[in-house]
């Protein structure tokens, strides 16, 4: 069946990288109208590359971006991005409503104040996320989950077509994984495109329909039940020790390893 | 005391001296919040310092010397930002270079020239007092277009800072900015020549700032407070210049840095002391 719409975001042959090194290679794929997709594969397979690219903070080397069949930078502000706790300055000094409400900047431009309209959405954001009371909290003052959530509150106060979460689910608590995964739900209802980046094999078997497996080039993009199979799972990982646990919970899905 | 402060108002150059260690004081206490914020300590300090072969060059052509250092400021910080784009190398690794480059290109052209022994140390520590009344409005011009620019460009400036992920996010020109930045501390650093010199210029864009941030909460409010620091330390350093006559810029600096101690220790939250009072049992 050929969709009417065109595919929020589609990726073709797109590579990227720092300095020589290629962090992406040849990437293909495509996500429907509101989508949502785990993106999976150990450190440096190029999952916070590929999130860059999307953002355009990274050029591309070769391939093409498209959202909404257009390349990307023709949409103002349509993509919006919750970074890794690690990267953000906790010192700086700002407060979780500053921190919010500058998912509004775009709409207000460069020297317009904070409209009506504006100060809802930042407020509905934060009641949402559960941060309206902290509105006036510096936010080095929180814990690491309200911090989270903090992000959380400034993507959907942004009212995106896209959303990307860069592992959103490591190093926090259980009621901000609960707040995170109640939010996938309402975004999933609101049509909103969401990638998340995760290690965790076992949220992204149960708790996303397509998972797309990655290390530095495309490994399989899929439901969990054909993308995260043993093999598949060993050759994005290579191996590696530390998912035996994971590997071993997401059996349910997959053949047991070793036949 | 009134008379004590009234006094020194009736020479025209202290008259001239104070109000442009007021705007000196303010720009870089203002401007200085980016640089602590941001990490830009020093590149401020090597920027001052690559300013040199540009006065150099100047007095060898006879021209205007703040100009000369305009441009030698200008060049210098949009070099460090071509360097070290892309990240082909490190930030601080470029710095370092064109740093160390532009300071040897100076002292070589400066050595070349018998009679400025006298003019340099000004340049190194500066001279308020001598400060011409051309000067002054030059200052006085520059520091308002630092002050119009980062409360004009508020928004951009505090997300390129604080979440360059968001600024491309909003496909706002982060490199534009960046650049910007670069040649409004270009600017704040050529304005303050005159007043603290070439090696004290790098204090008066962190101290201040980072006394506001230890007592602050927000941006706004650090700016504000750091502007109120840097005045007063530059009014108390330029009296206490005159009356006990130690040179002005050093004045200037040790009061602010006096400041800072006092907030280092007494800061309500992140003070040593207040920390030391509040600390929670070992568990």
């Amino acid at each position: 069946m050929i969709s009417q719409i065109e595919d929020r975001l589609y990726l073709e042959n797109v590579s990227a990288g720092y300095n020589g090194q290629k962090a992406l290679d040849e990437l293909t794929f495509q996500v429907p109208h509101g989508g949502q997709v785990a993106v999976v594969g150990p450190n440096g397979a190029g999952k916070s590359t590929l999130f860059k690219v999307l953002v355009g903070l990274l050029p591309l080397r070769s391939g093409r971006i498209l959202i909404h069949g257009l390349p990307l930078g023709e949409h103002k502000d349509c993509v919006a991005y919750v970074p890794q706790r690690s990267e953000v300055d906790w010192r700086f000094p700002v407060t979780v409503m500053d921190v919010v409400m500058m998912s509004r900047y775009k709409r207000q431009g460069w020297l317009g104040r904070p409209t009506r309209q504006d100060r809802q959405a930042v407020q509905r954001a934060m009641e949402q996320m559960g941060i309206a009371a902290l509105a006036d909290r510096p936010i080095g003052d929180l814990s690491g989950g309200q911090q989270q959530r903090v992000f959380l509150a400034r993507a959907l106060a942004q009212e995106p077509h896209i959303l990307l979460m860069d592992e959103p689910f490591t190093g926090v608590d259980v009621a901000t994984q609960e707040a995170t995964l109640a939010l996938l739900e309402q975004l999933k209802a609101q049509q909103v495109t969401v990638l998340v980046s995760t290690h965790d094999l076992n949220m992204a078997a149960q708790r996303f329909e397509q998972v797309l497996l990655l290390n530095r080039r495309l490994i399989a993009y899929g439901p969990p039940s054909e993308a995260l199979t043993t093999d598949l799972i060993q050759q994005a990982f290579s191996g590696r020790v530390m998912f035996v646990d994971n590997i071993a919970v997401v059996d349910e899905c997959c053949p047991p390893p070793g036949g | 005391m009134l008379e004590w402060l009234i006094t020194p108002l009736g020479y025209t150059f202290m008259q001239r001296g104070l109000l442009a260690s007021l705007i000196v004081g303010v720009v870089c206490a203002v401007f200085g919040c980016y640089v602590v914020l941001r990490g830009m300590a020093f590149l401020g300090d090597a920027l001052a310092h690559a300013i040199l072969p540009g006065i150099a060059i100047a007095y060898l052509l006879q021209g205007n010397l703040t100009l000369g250092a305009l441009v030698a400021a200008i060049v210098v910080a949009l070099l460090i930002g071509l360097f070290s784009r892309q990240g082909a190398i490190r930030e601080d690794t470029a710095i370092g270079i064109l740093f160390a480059a532009a300071l040897s290109l100076g002292v070589a052209l400066i050595s070349s020239i018998r009679t400025y022994a006298v003019d340099l140390s000004h340049i190194l520590f500066g001279n308020v007092l001598g400060i011409s009344s051309s000067d002054l409005w030059l200052a006085g011009g520059l520091g308002v277009l630092v002050l119009a620019s980062v409360f004009l460009l508020y928004k951009p400036f505090l997300v390129i800072s604080f979440d360059p992920v968001l600024a491309a996010t909003l496909r706002w020109r982060a490199e534009l900015l960046r650049n910007l930045l670069l040649i409004l501390l270009a600017l704040t650093i050529v304005i303050s020549l005159q007043t603290v010199g070439v090696g004290l210029v790098a204090s008066m864009l962190v101290t201040p700032a980072a006394t506001a941030y230890l007592l602050t909460r927000r941006l706004p409010a650090m700016m504000l407070l750091s502007a109120l620091l840097g005045a007063f330390s530059s009014l108390t350093g330029l009296y206490l210049s005159y009356y006990v006559n130690i040179a002005s810029g050093a004045a200037v600096v040790l009061t602010a840095t006096a400041c800072f101690l006092l907030a280092f220790l007494f800061a309500p939250g992140r003070g040593m002391i207040w920390q030391w009072l509040n600390r929670k049992p070992a568990k």
